[in-house]
């Protein structure tokens, strides 16, 4: 499971920084936000993976999952939902002020 | 438990939220609350450091969670410090602010508020975590105010400057959730506390982990190569907001001293002084960077963006001198530096308000209304910018200078401040005289911008005249915080209850 999760990890990363890279917003956007998912479940994995085991501990119970990543990347999920949101209406703006969707608003290679 | 800690974040955060119901025709009565949240804000901060002054650390724990389980809020000199240079910043901006330029969103003050809450929030944590949140907070606000009153170019900087902060928080969560995952704490007393006793298999993840918040921090501070993104959007956005923003890269600087001096200090082992190596010769290359923007600057706006470039470079050149005298001269030129910055970008939107069409770029205008005057603080600020005598500015390096003597890198240092003092002059003084000496009679004065819109950069440059007068009180509390930063068992006792681990 732990090879799975870090393939997962590397691969969102690594499209998102390709993407990211690009020359429109719209795919930016799209990396920015494959970024942040790899960034959630890595947090997420940051608490060791640990199938079957509840987050709170009892009494007489053997092992337990670490609850505080998951309230981190649940904070994380937030502000990464928000700042979506936020950059989508700027690159729309972007594109309604500057007649273009390239990132520095010339149109190369329209 | 001293209430004093959080409440420079309660007052602009109940202001900010306060503001954003009230509706939208009642513009006075927003300028009142916000101007007024920012004076109780700025007695707050003076009370808070007379508080922490004789070296006393006071510690909030939020819901009075036990330390490494709960969030602190901690307030030491170096905090407190922060805290109140943002307060004072912030109600004179806010006093320029209040002259129009808040007139052109509905949520101006709103953002303000929610901006200066972040900026006392992440000078006031004691979470690694929360920091990030407080980061946030404050870019979130930033974000809005960069794009405030619109416009083609200011959208276009403002969509780069979200972009790259928004990869910069991705790998601020990655580095945080690294350290979680080796170290099991957030806490940075807590931290600090448990990487002495870190296995040596651990090394090299936590070090990773270290040069990547290491990297986050850089680029809010603006060293180079991470430079790039500040000059366009600081210069496109409205004056007021960019004389706020100067503080900003403050924040950077901050964090790398918090972080490598606490977490990342002596008691480290190892992985103590990781970053000095990169600090000193990249700060000099952030020097010379923006001192040749300073000569390439079209308008006062760009030449004040490349000059907070110069003043990053500069702070972070101070830090990677390190020692006592190192740091307390990167203390005693943030100050002035945040100041005089501030004051210039004020300055460049009186010229926008008062030459119409041309604006603050470097072309002969109409005349001004009251040439004499404006320019003789222009040239005030351009004397503490450049670091020229008798001025905060001079001190400043001077102070550097001398924490430089006996380092190796000596005779780099010394050069690159100098050659950049020079060209900094050099800068100012053709955007001075072509601003300011060549007016187009032709052109008819319509402009007529108002006599108090000078006072809030002239208030700037008196806090900065005041930090002259008092250079000595001054530096010797500078030091005091150099020493609290160095010897952080005060801080580690306060938080954790024990200062070894």
């Amino acid at each position: 499971m732990e090879a799975l999760i870090s393939f997962s990890i590397g691969l969102l990363t690594a499209c998102g920084v390709y993407l990211a890279l690009r020359g429109r917003t719209y795919p930016v956007v799209l990396g920015l936000t494959l970024m942040s998912y790899g960034v959630n479940l890595f947090l997420f994995a940051m608490g060791r993976l640990l199938p079957g085991a509840a987050p709170i501990w009892r009494e007489g119970q053997g092992s337990y999952a670490d609850p505080l990543p998951q309230a981190l990347v649940l904070t994380a999920i937030v502000i990464s939902f928000g700042m979506t949101a936020f950059v989508v209406m700027l690159s729309l703006r972007a594109r309604a002020e500057l007649g273009n969707d390239h990132v520095d608003g010339t149109g190369e290679g329209q | 438990m001293n209430h004093w800690t959080i409440v420079p974040l309660i007052v602009p955060l109940l202001a900010a939220i306060l503001l954003s119901l009230l509706p939208s025709a009642w513009y006075g009565l927003r300028q009142w609350l916000s101007s007024l949240a920012a004076l109780i804000g700025l007695v707050v901060a003076i009370e808070l450091l007379s508080l922490v002054a004789g070296g006393e650390v006071l510690v909030y724990r939020l819901g009075n969670w036990p330390a490494p389980f709960g969030i602190v809020l901690v307030a030491d000199r170096l905090a407190a410090a922060m805290v109140l240079l943002t307060a004072l910043l912030g109600l004179l901006v806010l006093l320029f602010a209040v002259q129009g330029a808040d007139r052109r969103g509905r949520y101006y003050h709103v953002l303000f508020q929610f901006q200066l809450f972040g900026l006392s929030g992440a000078f006031l944590t004691g979470d690694l975590f929360n920091l990030f949140v407080f980061f946030e907070v404050l870019l979130i606000a930033s974000y809005g105010l960069l794009l405030h009153g619109g416009g083609g170019l200011r959208t276009r900087a403002g969509l780069h400057y979200v972009v790259i902060n928004l990869v910069g928080s991705t790998l601020f969560l990655f580095a945080v959730g690294t350290l979680y995952g080796i170290l099991g704490s957030l806490n940075m007393a807590d931290l600090a506390l448990r990487i002495a006793s870190l296995s040596p298999d651990n090394l090299g993840v936590v070090k990773a982990a270290a040069l990547l918040l290491f990297v986050v921090f850089a680029l809010k501070a603006a060293l180079a190569p991470l430079h790039l993104w500040l000059p366009e959007a600081y210069a496109r956005t409205d004056p007021s907001v960019a004389a706020l923003f100067a503080i900003m890269t403050k924040v950077g600087v901050y964090a790398i001293l918090r972080v490598y001096t606490l977490i990342f200090g002596e008691q480290a082992g190892p992985l103590a002084d990781l970053v000095e190596p990169w600090l000193l010769p990249l700060g000099l290359a952030t020097i010379a960077f923006g001192a040749v923007g300073v000569l390439a600057g079209k308008s006062i706006g760009q030449i004040a963006a490349y000059l907070v470039v110069v003043s990053a470079g500069t702070l972070l050149t101070a830090i990677g001198i390190g020692g006592e005298q190192g740091l307390s001269a990167a203390l005693y030129y943030l100050v002035h530096t945040t100041l005089a910055t501030a004051a210039l970008f004020l300055l460049s939107g009186y010229l926008l308000r008062a030459r119409g069409e041309v604006g603050d770029r470097l072309e002969t205008g109409p005349a001004l209304e009251r040439p004499n005057l404006v320019a003789g603080l222009f040239m005030l600020i351009a004397i503490a910018m450049a670091g020229l005598p008798p001025l905060s500015g001079f001190f400043g390096k001077v102070f550097i200078l001398q924490a430089g003597v006996g380092h190796a890198l000596m005779p780099w240092i010394v050069a690159t401040i100098l050659v950049a003092s020079l060209l900094s002059i050099m800068g100012l003084a053709r955007g001075g005289s072509i601003v300011f000496y060549r007016a187009d009679e032709a052109q008819a004065r319509q402009l007529s911008p108002g006599f108090a819109l000078l006072w809030p950069p002239a208030m700037l440059m008196l806090c900065g005249i005041g930090v002259v007068v008092f250079a000595g009180p001054v530096y010797e509390f500078t030091q005091a915080i150099a020493g609290q930063l160095i010897a952080p068992q005060d801080y580690l006792q306060a938080v954790m209850g024990r200062a070894t681990p």
